[in-house]
């Protein structure tokens, strides 16, 4: 199971945390500085795994983003390698070559691409096309929503 | 989303957050917005709402409190748009953890949308409930979540699917109510599906024997048969990762497969020709495919004794760690472990390899791979295996040594073949990491060393050495000096030499600068100093040409900082200068110590628990970790139970007792006299500092021994009546004698003697009553003893009852420990004894302010008061 998943960028920036295990406020920011600590710290080339407090943290660095997914220590740390290059190819795919800004001003948007890939820590899909499918739906939505608001606000405007 | 509004868009925040130069700046940045936020939060303004929890949300990635925005999820969650609810529920999982009571609120929220006929909504619920559900939430919404298992959309369903692994994960008993469902999923054709089917019933067989045996009938063999259709299916670029379709399913189906296997034989022969085919068809040169072959070879090693698959897994894990990838030689030893278990020769072939990555620069490696070199070690390899890795402790990083050197010390302490060989170990891991080796290790060191005696002057010959060379290494320091304290005279005359060694030439004064050295190195610890200051003790005795220059040591440790040492030097000083008659025999060789006791009391944590005599745990005040030396003082103090029985032993306490009245006029004012007495002798036969505890039972012991005997000279009463462990006076000449007064009598005497006061009652509320019946010890008017009985009134019972009571500085006053912390409900009693002494008896009446703390219920509740009518004349 994995028990939490952190973007972490270089220069130790919390890009993104989601927590499927119950950490208090307090916990979650000593868990960020003492992991971004550790994993900013190792030199490139060692092996994608840190031991933690009895958990394994398995990490994966693209350009100036580091990947984080926490597991117990039984479970298989190459699967979470690849569950972590799924979630990057799919967000890759929505954002069109995706950069560490597209992460950083479309934050909401990399945690839906996320749920659409993890539940109760466990990943839920294994197609990218999927995925890419029902955000799209949902993005679509929002927009239909947004334009019908975006008119009657228009309506409302005018008449006053 | 609104025009009209005058709030900063979320781009333009992040922009100016980003802008920050310093962390001060951003800090004002989002204190503002903040501001700006709750300012909006109480407009409550429906069209703000969603900028707003953004807003917060990218606050709080950066770690500042948003706990104000908690309720604006609950609010967006229920508005009726998907827009809204989208970023709320995007709020609730990223704000809220499942332990917040705010959640109970968003329950039936969650059932609406659950029912929902949108199908995104109900999967927006689903994957809120599934990543934060509380217990009580599982059990609340679990039949909408069973009933959604079955929806007519995938994604629904495995949306559903795993939002029931959270639930039963929560809630393991209502696993049952999920079997049927999860069944009907592993014959999905949808891969999403089907992962999250496989992983439901995963969970449910790992927490529901039922289940277990369920899927182990029913399912068995379609599993096999979908992992055969896709191990072999053609390829399908939607699920194509490196030539390996869909290693996810692959990798669940086999864990599943897994514990279906474990423990049955008939379901493990069934699996064995696909497990077969994937661990000799997989392409190992991608992540995905080695995943997978990880996958494989943990379910191979978990199924039952399959003997021909077991050598297909142990090869493949043999390949991978010879692989150059380090993320597999990772995994290839922490498999290994595992298969030590059921082919340990077939690991040994590894060895070689294995121990290479002990020194692979990677730290995560090298830590699986000394955790598995300490599994390989037996006693046919201990020697070899052993030398490789001290080699190695002499030029690893800093911060790996701790790790190896306890390794170490653990292989060799438990596959040693024989003494002088662990001895020979020992020595050279504390010469290469003595800072980091644990204080039970050391004490170990020396149980075994006093145990060797033919070692002994071989052992004191090689600490002499190895200490001139590391005297950086602390624990190397000590169990140097404590064994030239206690085998200096081996180490000087060449005592019991073996083959193996060459002569050295050690004088006596050699010897002693070793321990000068570390007694007045600065950067020495309490423990080593406190050890160094008993050496020389024992050394004055076994160097008497040079104990002048030893007294003069000693006598410079008066001057000490440190309490401890001050106090020991100026008793030790006595002991030179005016004992010598019973110098020797108070330092005579340390008894040898018992390994077997050692041995258990290490085992165990508590060591009050396996003591021969009921002793407190131990606690040292004075920051000098001795645990282990306490017990070795157990073990002495056996002996010092002997010794007044035998002729000598009351001369020998009156004597002791002697120097302690001297000291205790040398440093006026300090602590009782016969306490100290007590001390120092337990110190002399010990090596640590023992515990104000630890001292007073021992002096109890004593006095039971001495009444055994029927040795009622008048030096062991004066011992013994320091034995009560809360004397609080200080030592002031009259003070002690009024003190050997009281409390050498006997309670049953005091109750018969002196005039007799009439109880009182002393407070008395709704709650709680206290009474106090007084007495007075024959021959000390000043002193009166009270017996408090506290009385429960109240239904409730009392716990965590504390006493507590001032007085005015013409009394003092003593509190005996009470009899319970806890009064029973109705009448239930509780006593404590007081003892008061008022320095100014026959002018003024005793007074007594007093408060009382306990809980009801957990709650704690206070009550105070003042005593005034304590009879006349006490």
């Amino acid at each position: 199971q994995i028990h939490f998943v952190l973007l972490v960028s270089r220069q130790g920036k919390v890009r993104l945390t989601k927590w499927y295990s119950p950490y208090t406020q307090k916990e979650r920011s000593k868990v960020i500085r003492e992991l971004s600590g550790v994993i900013l710290n190792r030199g490139p080339k060692l092996c994608n795994f840190v031991e933690w407090r009895g958990y394994k943290v398995v990490y994966k660095r693209y350009a100036s983003l580091y990947f984080c997914m926490c597991i117990d220590a039984e479970d298989n740390e190459l699967e979470v390698l690849e569950i972590i290059h799924h979630y990057v190819e799919i967000l890759d795919r929505y954002f069109g070559s995706v950069c560490e800004l597209d992460l950083i001003f479309n934050f909401h948007k990399a945690y839906y691409i996320l749920d659409e890939l993890l539940i109760a820590g466990e990943i839920q899909e294994s197609s990218k096309k999927t995925v890419a499918r029902i955000i799209s739906a949902q993005d679509q939505m929002v927009e239909a929503a947004k334009e019908e608001a975006g008119s009657i606000s228009y309506i409302i405007a005018q008449a006053s | 989303m609104n025009p009209f509004s005058s709030s900063t868009r979320l781009r333009d925040m992040i922009r100016s957050i980003r802008a920050c130069k310093t962390a001060a700046e951003e800090r004002g940045v989002v204190r503002k917005e903040c501001a700006d936020i709750r300012a909006s939060i109480n407009e409550n303004d429906p069209h703000d709402r969603h900028r707003n929890l953004a807003k917060l949300m990218f606050i709080h990635m950066l770690g500042y409190p948003t706990h104000f925005g908690q309720m604006e999820c609950l609010k967006l969650i229920a508005s009726p748009g998907f827009p809204e609810k989208r970023i709320g529920y995007l709020g609730l999982m990223l704000l809220l953890d499942e332990r917040q009571e705010v959640l109970m609120l968003v329950t039936n929220s969650l059932k609406q949308d659950l029912n929902h006929t949108n199908q995104y909504v109900v999967g927006l619920a689903l994957c809120a409930l599934g990543n934060i559900c509380s217990a009580e939430m599982a059990r609340d919404l679990a039949p909408e979540v069973e009933r959604l298992i079955q929806f007519r959309d995938p994604n629904i369903r495995k949306k559903a699917a795993l939002c029931s692994t959270r639930i039963v994960r929560k809630v393991p008993d209502l696993a049952e109510n999920f079997i049927n469902a999860a069944s009907s999923l592993l014959k999905e054709k949808h891969h999403g599906v089907l992962i999250t089917g496989v992983q439901l019933c995963y969970e449910l067989c790992t927490i529901n024997d039922e289940a277990l045996e369920f899927f182990r009938k029913k399912c068995t063999e379609g599993l096999i048969k979908t992992l055969r259709d896709i191990t072999n299916s053609a390829y399908q670029p939607e699920y194509d990762v490196a030539g390996i379709t869909d290693p996810f399913l692959h990798i669940r189906l086999l864990k599943l497969l897994r514990v279906l296997g474990h423990g049955d034989a008939d379901a493990s022969d069934l699996m064995t020709d696909i497990l077969a085919q994937v661990a000799t068809k997989t392409e190992s040169n991608k992540n995905a495919g080695n995943a997978v072959l990880y996958e494989c070879v943990e379910t191979i090693m978990a199924i039952e004794d399959t003997s021909s698959l077991r050598v297909l897994a142990i090869n493949i894990l043999g390949r991978f760690l010879s692989n150059r990838d380090n993320n597999i030689r990772y995994v290839a030893l922490n498999m290994l472990m595992k298969a030590i278990a059921f082919d340990d020769q077939a690991v040994q072939r590894h060895r070689v390899t294995i121990l290479e990555c002990v020194k692979d620069p990677d730290a995560s490696i090298r830590k699986r791979a000394l955790e598995l070199v300490s599994l390989l070690v037996n006693e046919n390899n201990v020697k070899q295996l052993t030398k490789e890795l001290i080699d190695y402790l002499e030029i690893s990083d800093e911060d790996f040594k701790e790790d190896l050197s306890a390794k170490i010390c653990s292989i060799v302490e438990k596959f040693s073949p024989e003494k002088i060989w662990y001895i020979d170990q020992m020595l050279k891991v504390l010469s290469e990491a003595g800072k980091f080796v644990k204080d039970d290790v050391w004490h170990a060191l020396i149980v075994v060393i006093t145990n060797a005696s033919e070692l002994h002057g071989y052992t004191v010959r090689a600490l002499y050495n190895a200490v001139l060379t590391y005297s950086e290494q602390e624990t190397l320091v000590r169990v140097a000096i404590w064994c030239i304290g206690e085998y200096g005279d081996l180490l000087v005359n060449n005592v019991g030499m073996l083959g193996i060694e060459d002569p050295i030439t050690v004088t006596e004064c050699d010897a002693v600068d070793v321990i000068v050295d570390a007694i007045t190195r600065h950067n020495s610890d309490m423990t080593t100093k406190a050890m160094a200051l008993v050496a020389l003790l024992k050394l004055s005795s076994r160097f008497p040409s040079i104990s002048e220059r030893i007294k003069d040591v000693i006598l410079k440790q008066k001057g000490s900082l440190l309490l401890e040492m001050q106090q020991r030097a100026i008793e030790f000083n006595s002991i030179v200068e005016r004992h010598k008659n019973i110098r020797s025999s108070l330092v005579e060789r340390m008894p040898v110590l018992d390994e077997a006791t050692f041995n258990v009391r290490r085992a165990g944590s508590l060591p009050a628990s396996v003591t021969t005599m009921a002793k407190p745990s131990v606690s040292i005040p004075n920051g000098v970790s001795a645990a282990p030396l306490v017990d070795l003082l157990d073990l002495g103090s056996d002996d010092i139970l002997a010794a007044p029985s035998s002729s000598s032993g009351a001369d020998f306490l009156q004597d002791l007792l002697g120097v302690d009245l001297g000291s205790s006029s040398a440093q006026s004012g300090a602590t009782p006299a016969p306490k100290a007495g007590t001390d120092l002798l337990l110190d002399i036969l010990s090596i640590g500092t023992p515990s104000p505890a630890q001292n007073s039972t021992s002096a109890i012991d004593l006095l039971s021994t001495a009444d055994m005997n029927n040795n009622s000279s008048t030096a062991l009463d004066t011992l013994s009546s320091s034995a009560p462990p809360h004397i609080a006076t200080t030592a002031s000449a009259g003070g002690m004698f009024d003190l050997l007064d009281g409390l050498s009598t006997s309670p049953s005497k005091e109750a018969t003697n002196g005039p007799a006061y009439p109880p009182i009652v002393a407070y008395e509320s709704s709650s709680l009553k206290i009474e106090f019946t007084f007495s007075k010890p024959s021959g000390n008017p000043q002193t009166t003893n009270v017996e408090a009985t506290f009385i429960n009134l109240s239904p409730n019972t009392f716990t965590d009852f504390v006493f507590q009571a001032a007085v005015p500085k013409f009394l003092q006053l003593h509190l005996d420990p009470a009899s319970s912390n806890t009064l029973p409900a109705n009448g239930g009693k509780v006593t404590q004894n007081l003892r008061v002494t008022n320095s100014q008896h026959g002018k003024k009446s005793l007074v007594m302010r007093m408060r009382i703390g306990y809980k009801v219920n957990g709650k704690d509740v206070l009550e105070e008061g003042q005593i005034n009518n304590f009879p006349r004349g006490l």
